[in-house]
């Protein structure tokens, strides 16, 4: 069997009927990793040991009929963000180099419950600030299609990770697109669900208003199964919501009747590559075909989305990185002066440039005089977008278009122009913004090869209409079934 | 030249929650064992979200409503930020435009003139403590420490306006407050242990040429003591009305000044000031949600409120006849000695006797002991019974007396008294009243007729009233508990008739 070519699926039934153990499955993950970790550098971290072990458990369970959850013996990489009890957490960071949480996120306890094999740590751009994962300050990822590019960020060693097949499933976190734009460079589904589908308590902040931890995987029944697996309500965090979690993957393979798709014009503006172009207009000719209803919908407050988001999300991150001083944990300078020195330093030493531009960003946004016409300003236009979505919701099941206007650019490419960068966030800021779902589903390859992805939007805790409408996009296409060709 | 003094005080309170203000973490004062009361959400490690402790808004609410402010139904919290090592968050999480409780006073009587005045409250707001920085102060620089136990604690910031005019009345709007939150059981407001903490803020008016000219406000940290409130405020005053006749410096004229106490030279000290003013970028935080309270809601709180200090006060002037510095005497003593005072009154019922009995007599045995009114071995129902039966004349105040002797020697004997307890004593003693005339009759017949009492006898029939006095005692040596008025009615009647 070609296990590390399989989805989950394909895997949870080979498991299920004897075809292959647990231990097996996570040990062909581990020869991938060892194979081509160091080419793709998806992972910080990679806990062989510890997943063998949690695999055996997994195999002794089901040889002694006891029950399993619903992802038992799946491996899954898990962006470095979210805590993980006894196991580094370092958000890609010098900062926390060397922290090691002394407990367990509440997706990590989930990822348990449900028996699923954590294998190791993805990177990221530090504290999940950045489109490329260039901005770890710790390793290099690349972009399992072409080496030479980046595999989009902040989730991206997570995304590389499931692209290149070192791991059936992955955990990344998605602050303006953080999940969806690494999963379309990398050819994979990638989910941001509701604000308050599931619980950020342990993954380490960026934005608070706007982080959300979803799910990867290689199709859009694998991505449901994590959801449903990870989500819900947590009473440790006061914005996750006391709601039930529908059965996605029961769900998945039935069609939406009548569904109505809307094309969001301003995803197709100036700067869109005309490969993308063409796929994504060839996406909902599918859905056409499906009969669909299509229609044109406009979302006229998406030009402020991307000055709101950095706004919003920059004036949390000053406040929630500020802990990060070397008193307590993390790290400390070696040389200082006095008290105010030793902040200084440690911060000096510990964060990157992005992260202190980001930083010194929000500090300016909040500071007295300034907070009404930035911070206050970017709370109200964020309303603004929101109301632009609940009206389209209005009209449409679905909204449509490009995930990202580009495909995955090369490495180094844009860390010079970081505007640029923050531009490759344009078509999927603004759902976080709103707190609405989005997924990322292949769509196509640009004609040098690389993955295309196509975003699709949908109401608040509509989640399951959203894979439903992606599954039956994925049914009639075939871009899911590609893989790198080394992996 | 006149002066007014013009005074404001912030006062920090810590509540009697069980746990944090925003985790499980016990909310104790536990100085000697440094970071033992800490998890993941107070000591800010990364990914830990705050949760909101219902019951600290309840207690806060509760409070908000004896203080006479006015409660929002919408609050949020929103980010103080600031570093310092005892903030392992970098922010405190307070409340900032949209604090749970506004407009409100706290009425207050001065000792000195009898006067009432109200001091009015701006606002009063939930936030959580900061942990406790210990330098070494040796001066030898060795490293600093910090114990996080108390960050986290839920503390409530009661702000007033600038309305108090004196530091006597900054010492007593302190000491009601205290009584009123201790009455309320929100807060222990133990000022040495640090749960109750104040600023105060003041600066003075001076009446010149028809003018009011405002000097500037100086802020005064850290006062942990009634008495170094007082001391500090007066300090203050005259040192800023010296301030003012040299440099004549008006409000405005320089920044806000922070200086701290010294109790021991009585002194108010310059500290280090605020070059640039401090600008704590405050900000909703998105970790939590706004809170919503509802009518219904505040009034389930009301109805658990208890009766008010000054309200008790007024209630044994009108209601029990007690003059108004034994209402105050009994209402000052905190919640249980009034409680006890009321149990005692409802089954005696004479709230007259109660309170005679309560600031005499059982706070003599208070005061030799050094206890509080609850560590009392005489329970107020058992007091309240030998009460009874003085007000019902059963027996003389000098039998209740000596029945609360007995019962102290008995329960310090470790006997548990009740109020069988006094029964049994007043029967075994004899101290019950005698009420049988004829018993009494025949020991009047036993004393005259005694041959030693001749002389008094006869001295009594000749009209010498004073020498009935051992005739008397006799009597009531032979029939403890009769009552002496009307053994000496008897004998005078018998001898004289």
């Amino acid at each position: 069997m070609d296990i590390t070519g399989s989805t989950t699926g394909q895997l949870l039934d080979a498991m299920q009927n004897g075809t292959v153990s647990a231990v097996e499955v996570t040990q062909a993950y581990l020869n991938e990793i060892s194979a081509h970790g160091e080419t793709v550098g998806a992972f910080l971290s990679v806990d062989s040991e510890g997943s063998l072990t949690q695999a055996a458990e997994v195999d002794r369970k089901r040889s002694s009929g006891e029950s399993l959850g619903k992802l038992a013996g799946l491996p899954v990489a898990v962006k470095d963000n979210i805590c993980t009890k006894g196991l580094a957490t370092t958000c890609a960071s010098r900062m926390l180099e060397n922290f090691v949480p002394p407990y367990d996120a509440h997706v990590t306890t989930q990822l348990q419950n449900a028996d699923a094999i954590i294998i190791g740590k993805a990177n990221l751009d530090e504290f999940a600030m950045g489109s490329s994962t260039e901005n770890s300050a710790l390793q290099v990822t690349r972009n399992p299609w072409n080496i030479d590019h980046a595999p989009g960020g902040s989730s991206g060693g997570s995304a590389a990770a499931v692209g290149a097949r070192l791991a059936s499933m992955g955990i990344g976190s998605d602050t303006g697109g953080s999940i969806r734009q690494p999963a379309s460079f990398c050819g994979v589904v990638g989910m941001k669900p509701t604000y308050g589908r599931v619980s950020r308590y342990g993954l380490v902040a960026f934005a608070s208003s706007l982080d959300q931890i979803g799910p990867f995987a290689t199709d859009v029944t694998g991505t449901a199964r994590l959801l449903e697996s990870i989500a819900g309500y947590d009473v440790r965090d006061s914005t996750s919501v006391d709601r039930p979690v529908p059965g996605y993957s029961a769900t998945v393979e039935q069609p939406l009747e009548n569904l109505r798709v809307g094309v969001v014009s301003e995803f197709f503006g100036e700067g869109i590559d005309s490969d993308v172009d063409a796929s994504i207009r060839a996406a909902i000719d599918v859905y056409r075909s499906l009969g669909a209803e299509v229609s044109e919908v406009s979302l006229p407050h998406t030009r402020y989305a991307v000055a709101t988001y950095y706004l919003i999300a920059c004036s949390e991150a000053s406040s929630n990185l500020a802990r990060y001083d070397g008193v307590h944990y993390g790290r400390r300078a070696e040389q200082f002066e006095n008290m105010i020195d030793m902040y200084a330093a440690s911060r000096a030493e510990g964060f990157g440039a992005e992260v202190k531009r980001r930083i010194m960003l929000g500090v300016f946004a909040l500071s007295e005089g300034y907070s009404d016409q930035y911070y206050l300003k970017g709370l109200k236009v964020r309303r603004l977008i929101r109301n632009d979505f609940d009206a389209a919701f209005e009209n449409v099941d679905v909204l449509a278009g490009p995930t990202c206007p580009t495909p995955a650019f090369k490495i180094g490419e844009l860390v010079d122009d970081p505007l640029q960068m923050y531009l490759s966030d344009i078509c999927t800021i603004s759902a976080n913004l709103a707190g609405i779902p989005g997924v990322s589903v292949p769509a196509g390859f640009s004609s040098n090869g690389l993955p295309i992805g196509l975003q699709l939007l949908a109401g608040p805790f509509e989640e399951e209409k959203l894979l439903r409408a992606a599954r039956m996009f994925e049914r009639e296409t075939v871009w899911h079934t590609k893989r790198p060709s080394f992996s | 030249m006149e002066f007014t003094p013009i005074i404001g005080l912030e006062v920090h309170v810590q509540l009697l929650t069980k746990s944090k203000l925003f985790c499980g973490c016990p909310n104790l004062f536990n100085p000697d064992n440094p970071n033992v009361q800490t998890c993941p959400v107070c000591i800010g490690l990364p990914g830990s979200l705050p949760v909101m402790n219902q019951e600290a808004l309840r207690l806060s609410q509760k409070t908000a409503m004896a203080l006479n402010l006015n409660l929002a139904n919408f609050t949020k919290w929103d980010r103080k930020q600031y570093y310092y090592p005892d903030l392992p968050k970098a922010y405190q999480i307070s409340q900032f435009d949209l604090p749970f409780s506004y407009d409100g006073w706290v009425e207050v009587t001065l000792p000195s003139s009898g006067e009432t005045t109200k001091v009015r409250l701006i606002r009063a707001h939930l936030e959580e403590d900061a942990g406790k920085n210990m330098h070494d102060e040796s001066g030898r620089g060795g490293d600093s420490k910090v114990d996080l136990n108390r960050t986290g604690t839920p503390l409530l910031e009661i702000v007033s306006e600038p309305d108090i005019r004196s530091a006597e009345e900054a010492r007593v709007f302190l000491e009601e407050l205290r009584l009123l939150l201790r009455y309320i059981e929100v807060s222990d407001c133990n000022m040495q242990e640090g749960s109750m903490r104040c600023d105060a803020n003041v600066n003075l008016h001076v009446h010149e040429d028809g003018e009011k000219i405002p000097t500037p406000i100086v802020e005064v940290k850290n006062l942990n003591s009634f008495r170094g409130v007082e001391a500090a405020i007066e300090h203050e005053i005259k040192r800023q009305i010296k301030a003012w006749e040299t440099d004549r410096k008006r409000i405005g004229d320089v920044p806000k000044e922070t200086r701290g106490w010294d109790a021991d030279r009585g002194q108010t000290f310059g500290q280090r000031g605020k070059e640039d003013a401090a600008d704590y970028r405050y900000f909703p935080d998105p970790d939590l949600v706004p809170v919503t309270t509802t009518d219904e809601q505040f009034d389930a709180i009301r109805a658990t409120l208890c009766v008010f200090p000054a309200d008790r006060r007024n209630s044994y002037v009108s209601d029990l006849g007690l003059s108004d510095y034994d209402a105050s005497v009994i209402v000052d003593q905190g919640r249980e000695y009034a409680d006890y005072f009321d149990e005692v009154t409802s089954v005696c019922g004479d709230g007259k006797q109660a309170a005679n009995w309560l600031t005499q007599d059982v706070q003599r045995e208070l005061n030799d002991r050094k206890i509080e009114i609850a560590e009392f071995s005489i329970l107020a129902s058992v007091l309240g019974t030998v009460l009874q039966k003085i007000v019902k004349g059963e027996i003389t105040i000098k039998s209740g007396r000596a029945v609360f002797t007995e019962l102290l020697a008995q329960s310090d004997d470790g006997s548990d008294v009740t109020a069988n307890s006094v029964d049994t004593i007043i029967a075994d003693k004899g101290l019950g009243k005698v009420q049988d005339t004829g018993k009494i009759d025949i020991a009047i017949q036993a004393v005259i007729g005694n041959e030693r009492n001749a002389k008094a006898v006869e001295d009594v029939r000749g009209g010498k009233q004073q020498a009935v006095g051992p005739l008397i005692g006799q009597v009531m040596r032979e029939l403890k508990g009769a009552d002496a008025g009307y053994v000496r009615q008897m004998i005078i009647d018998k001898l004289t008739s």
